[in-house]
């Protein structure tokens, strides 16, 4: 496996940090999600989170993105204590998301997902209305910078394909994440091209100072963009490695949570 | 890496018949329905059914009901049910009917002061069902007994024992807002219509319709209004998004919760308004106002075209089933057909309606 890419990796680690989750505890009921986990975010840097499923990367960005309260700890954001109520306060920051779900509603058209809480507006006074007509151009123009061409704006998100659907919630993010780009496994679903076109994106947005925090469960994807990774293991952190001080096995181990991998490796020939 | 060809020939994409595209609209099985009642009673009733009076005939109670049921539409399409709108319609017109007889208050209070106590109601409705997180048809039940029982308590202690409360006519006799909210709109266009012989006429010259009901004028501004908010306006995608999947909504930056606290005011506001027009009208209030009608207001929804699981539908749906409902409530006086039919035409529409729905969802959504 080579972790050679074509994509550029900054400087980052001079930059001060954009988010700082500081010992993020979250408990639901009697179950701890996360126990004291720390991270944080640079302007124009990839932050990978990996870690096992069920390790707690799904609810550790749920806070983050201001859907979950955290049961203790500190967000700081641009270095100021931070208190967000609700997804949207988060979304006013500059922060964007794509949930692992995706958040998407299937009786909904493309653009109406896609402008769902910020829709674009014109007119004045009374006649304030939803500009539909931009909201459709933009929707489109979007899907078609990641490689996806839509039958048409109006098409109900429910008729589309898994990835399209998964595209749909990754141009959507992009489009608005203004401050932080956070992607909760966003190429399960895609296609060879498509995930390309997400990794490059990454690159993209990263080079324009925008901070990526970046779920995945597959190395190779982290290591093409990830300038850091930070480990997640039943909730907590098993650390955070540059990149260049860690090697692919290394990684690949700490993900699996330190755990032996199945005894399948000769037969599958190490292409995991 | 826009690597990409050019949209207008997908030849992945067969071309839309106008037809199949319209089979989409959700409005679509409602003026269906329409279209199939008008037929029926061209068939089987007196021809002056669809006459200038006949249509203002069967247009009144359809009008009534249809302002509750585009509140309901939209309610519904946001994901939740009120049950108590019809208790709602008493409850309002037993404070509407104290404002004005009892206390003696000119419509410029008691009209808002009505709407804003709708309004306060509504909002302790949908902030129990946020809160408690319990379905909004079960809280809303326990309105429908509470409001009603609070109607009767009330009519008695306002008049001293009676359950129905007079006097309303006389009260808002001369009022300058009374035209807005009750009588027939736009009386000077159909005398000049009858004038001029464009309308039928009494042998003394006046016109046999003075004027249009004002409820059927409300009932077609607040269709439209209601129309251009779910279609051309932000709160309309939250209304629809609330109800598609409240957690997608919410994450993706809906306030859901004020969505749907708004939606509940608004239909108790839509039940105050029907309210104040027919206790004006009838010049009296009474505990039965508003019977049953939160189940009528959520049959026509639902020919209308909304799904009762939320997230789909329309308020012009919801218009044309109302119509429909006042077309075969009043349509069968004018037929030789037993009045009681209405029932089952009504429970036949119901079902014919959710099964068309149905099939109408699953194309939307593709089959899933
Ligand atoms: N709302 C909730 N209520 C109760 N437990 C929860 C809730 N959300 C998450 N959990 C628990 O928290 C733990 C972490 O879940 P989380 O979704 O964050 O995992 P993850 O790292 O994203 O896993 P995956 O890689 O499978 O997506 C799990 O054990 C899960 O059962
Ligand atoms: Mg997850």
């Amino acid at each position: 496996m080579t972790v050679d890419t074509k994509f550029h990796h900054g400087d980052p680690a001079t930059a001060e940090p954009i988010v700082q989750m500081q010992n993020i505890e979250k408990h639901f009921g009697n179950i701890i999600a996360l126990a004291g986990v720390s991270f944080d975010v640079r302007p124009g840097e990839c932050h990978c989170l990996l870690g096992d499923n069920g390790a707690g990367k799904s609810t550790f960005i749920k806070t983050m993105s201001g859907v979950h309260k955290p049961t203790k700890g500190q967000i700081l954001f641009d270095g100021k204590p931070m208190d967000f109520a609700t997804p949207r306060d988060a979304m006013e920051a500059g922060i964007a998301t794509v949930f692992q779900d995706l958040a998407m509603i299937p009786l909904m058209s493309v653009t109406r997902n896609f402008f769902m809480g910020r829709e674009p507006i014109k007119g004045k006074g009374l006649l304030k209305r939803f500009d539909v007509e931009q909201a459709n151009a933009v929707t489109m123009e979007e899907m078609r910078k990641m490689g996806i061409n839509l039958r048409g704006p109006d098409q109900a998100v429910g008729t589309l394909s898994g990835g399209e659907r998964q595209t749909v919630a990754i141009a959507r993010a992009v489009y608005f994440g203004a401050k932080v780009l956070i992607l909760d496994e966003p190429t399960s679903a895609l296609g060879v091209r498509q995930t390309s076109n997400v990794l490059a994106t990454i690159d993209r947005v990263r080079k324009q100072g925008i901070g990526v925090v970046f779920i995945s469960h597959n190395v190779r994807h982290a290591l093409a963009v990830g300038d850091r990774f930070t480990v997640l293991n039943r909730g907590k952190t098993l650390g955070t490695a540059s990149r260049g001080d860690i090697s692919p096995e290394e990684l690949q181990n700490l993900m699996a949570g330190g755990q032996e991998m199945a005894q399948l490796e000769g037969s599958l020939g190490g292409t995991v | 890496m826009s690597d990409s060809t050019p949209l207008s020939n997908d030849e992945r994409l067969k071309t839309e018949p106008f037809f199949a595209r319209q089979m989409k609209r959700p409005e679509l099985g409602a003026i269906a329905g329409v279209v199939l009642v008008v037929i029926f009673f061209s068939i089987t009733a007196d021809g002056s059914m669809f006459s200038l009076s006949g249509i203002m005939n069967f247009m009144t109670p359809a009008s009534q009901l249809g302002i509750l049921a585009i509140g309901a539409a939209l309610l519904m399409i946001g994901g939740e049910f009120d049950l108590s709108i019809g208790s709602m319609v008493a409850f309002a017109g037993l404070f509407f009917g104290v404002c004005v007889v009892n206390w003696g208050l000119p419509l410029v209070f008691a009209i808002p002061l009505t709407f804003a106590f709708a309004a306060a109601v509504g909002a302790m409705n949908g902030a129990i069902v946020i809160r408690s997180g319990l379905p909004s048809f079960i809280v809303t039940l326990a309105f429908l007994f509470i409001l009603r029982g609070l109607s009767l308590v009330g009519l008695k202690a306002a008049t001293g024992g009676s359950t129905q409360l007079r006097g309303v006519r006389d009260a808002v006799e001369g009022d300058w807002l009374a035209p807005i909210f009750s009588g027939d709109a736009l009386q000077g266009v159909f005398g000049w219509l009858a004038q001029n012989g464009l309308v039928a006429t009494f042998k003394s010259g006046l016109p046999k319709v003075p004027g249009i009901p004002v409820e059927i004028l409300w009932f077609i501004v607040i269709a439209l209004a209601a129309t251009y908010v779910l279609l051309r306006t932000p709160a309309g995608n939250w209304i629809f998004a609330s109800g598609g999947d409240r957690n997608a909504a919410s994450n993706s930056g809906v306030p859901v919760d004020r969505v749907k606290i708004s939606l509940f005011m608004l239909t108790a506001c839509c039940a105050a308004l029907v309210a104040i027009i027919t206790v004006m009208d009838a010049g009296s209030t009474d505990a039965r106002r508003g019977f049953q009608k939160e189940f009528e207001a959520i049959i026509a929804a639902v020919i209308g075209g909304c799904l009762l699981t939320g997230g789909y539908g329309s308020a012009i749906g919801a218009f044309f089933g109302s119509i429909i409902f006042g077309m075969v409530v009043i349509g069968l006086t004018y037929t030789d057909f037993d009045q009681d039919w209405f029932q089952v035409f009504l429970g036949g529409m119901l079902l014919i309606a959710v099964l068309f729905n149905n099939a109408i969802r699953k194309r939307v959504t593709g089959e899933r």
